[in-house]
């Protein structure tokens, strides 16, 4: 695979440097065989530095995951070497089990089986709030 | 089939239709007394209560239905570890509504997502209590004949009251009114709430920890207690608990058509020599709640009188 080119798959673009091994781990990317490319610190007319990630893959990513960590990144899906779609991506009006909710008072903490759910509850400052007990996440 | 859950699953247009039946069963209580004949209640109530529980027994026996259930989680298989879910699917085949209290926050919105019946959040730890609300709005129309434009002090643990938090979310879609919030800085208000229901829709709001300073300008005065079972600590409980007692002296403060609720039990925040003092309505107000609760039950199982 070249650094700059792969064949199917997603480019995440725009991610904050320093951000993209999180991303990284929580896409679950080591389980991957098909290669992935991270670059670290590149140069970006808009941020300064950016992180980017590769993954030459068909696979499915959760967009609410890369939305939520990265709420400014931009996905390409890249389909025989060309960008098909650009996704600016926004954050997710809830995310389901990704985060758990810290209130020891709420149900989540006894309940078995049920999902960990939070909603956004502002936008302009990304609050995320439990949807059981309205605890913000942290 | 709905469920209430939180105060704003219900629209202002219902509650005013709410208010309306439990009107008109409050003057005619004859014409409701077979509209819920075969139909059961659940009443599961993990934690302790008194007058929630009786209450919507009340409401449901004076409905001509019949009541069954649990009045604390001793006496459930939560105490063998059965889960919300689990015990709501069970019991969604022997009742057709269920009132559940539960100490854990959300436990209610859990059992609204497995059950088959509507369930009624009767208190899920310190979060939300719509039907004490639903009991409140009801003697606020009653005793001051209206909702816009009232200040409203709320006096105590406004941190882990849940009542204080579900009126709050009530009131707030009203025009005109304005929150007094007095408590100490240890219970003071959510900020989230706070913002949410008061700063983002423009109410006016002032934070004080004097209840006398703020005495004057109140139409309502709702105090709360200040709830041990809510605290980790004993020692700040121990320390907190006598911050506010309402006294008749401190009353002398007070305008003459102010009113003084109470979601109950009371402890000593309000002194008993209160009770005479005809702005006392917090004995009347626990009475409004089984009327409404009986609007509640008839609006929940669509029965139509």
């Amino acid at each position: 695979m070249r650094i700059d080119s792969i064949k199917n798959g997603i480019v995440i673009d725009h991610i904050p440097a320093g951000k993209a091994m999180q991303l990284y781990n929580m896409l679950g990317l080591d389980a991957l065989e098909c290669p992935v490319a991270v670059l670290k610190n590149v140069y970006s007319y808009k941020l300064g530095k950016k992180d980017i990630i590769k993954i030459d893959s068909d696979k499915e990513f959760d967009m609410d995951l890369i939305s939520f960590v990265c709420p400014r990144a931009t996905v390409c899906i890249i389909r025989d070497e060309k960008v098909v779609e650009k996704k600016q991506i926004s954050l997710p009006q809830t995310i389901t089990d990704i985060l758990t909710c810290k209130n020891p008072r709420c149900i989540t903490t006894t309940e078995q089986g049920i999902h960990q759910i939070f909603r956004l509850t502002s936008p302009e400052t990304g609050e995320y709030r439990c949807i059981y007990c309205d605890t913000q996440a942290k | 089939m709905r469920s209430v859950i939180d105060i704003l699953d219900l629209s202002v247009e219902e509650i005013d239709q709410l208010i309306a039946v439990a009107d008109d069963i409050i003057a005619n209580p004859a014409k409701y007394r077979e509209a819920c004949k075969y139909k059961t209640l659940a009443t599961l109530f993990f934690e302790p209560s008194t007058r929630t529980r009786l209450s919507f027994e009340a409401a449901m026996l004076s409905l001509g239905g019949n009541v069954l259930g649990f009045s604390d989680a001793a006496s459930s298989s939560a105490k063998k570890g059965e889960s919300v879910a689990d015990t709501v699917s069970v019991v969604s085949g022997y009742a057709d509504i269920i009132a559940m209290r539960h100490p854990k926050e959300g436990a209610p919105l859990v059992a609204s997502m497995k059950s088959l019946i509507p369930i009624i959040n009767a208190g899920d730890g310190g979060h939300f209590h719509p039907s004490q609300t639903l009991t409140d709005l009801l003697t606020i129309r009653h005793e001051k004949g209206r909702f816009e434009g009232l200040t409203v002090g709320l006096c105590g643990d406004l941190k882990f009251g849940r009542t204080v938090h579900s009126l709050i979310e009530a009131m707030s879609r009203y025009t005109g009114v304005k929150f007094v919030l007095i408590s100490p800085d240890e219970l003071k208000l959510p900020d989230f709430v706070r913002k949410t229901f008061i700063e983002d829709k423009g109410l006016a709001c002032q934070q004080v920890t004097s209840l006398e300073a703020v005495m004057p300008q109140l139409d309502i005065l709702y105090m709360t207690r200040v709830q041990g079972e809510r605290f980790f600590n004993e020692e700040d409980y121990l320390r907190l608990r006598d911050t506010y007692i309402l006294t008749p002296e401190k009353l002398k403060l007070a305008k003459d058509d102010m009113i003084i609720m109470h979601p109950l039990p009371r402890v000593n925040e309000i002194d008993t020599r209160v009770d005479d003092d005809p702005r006392a309505c917090y004995f009347r107000q626990a009475h409004y709640g089984k009327f409404i609760r009986m609007a509640l039950i008839l609006k929940l199982l669509e029965v139509e009188v």
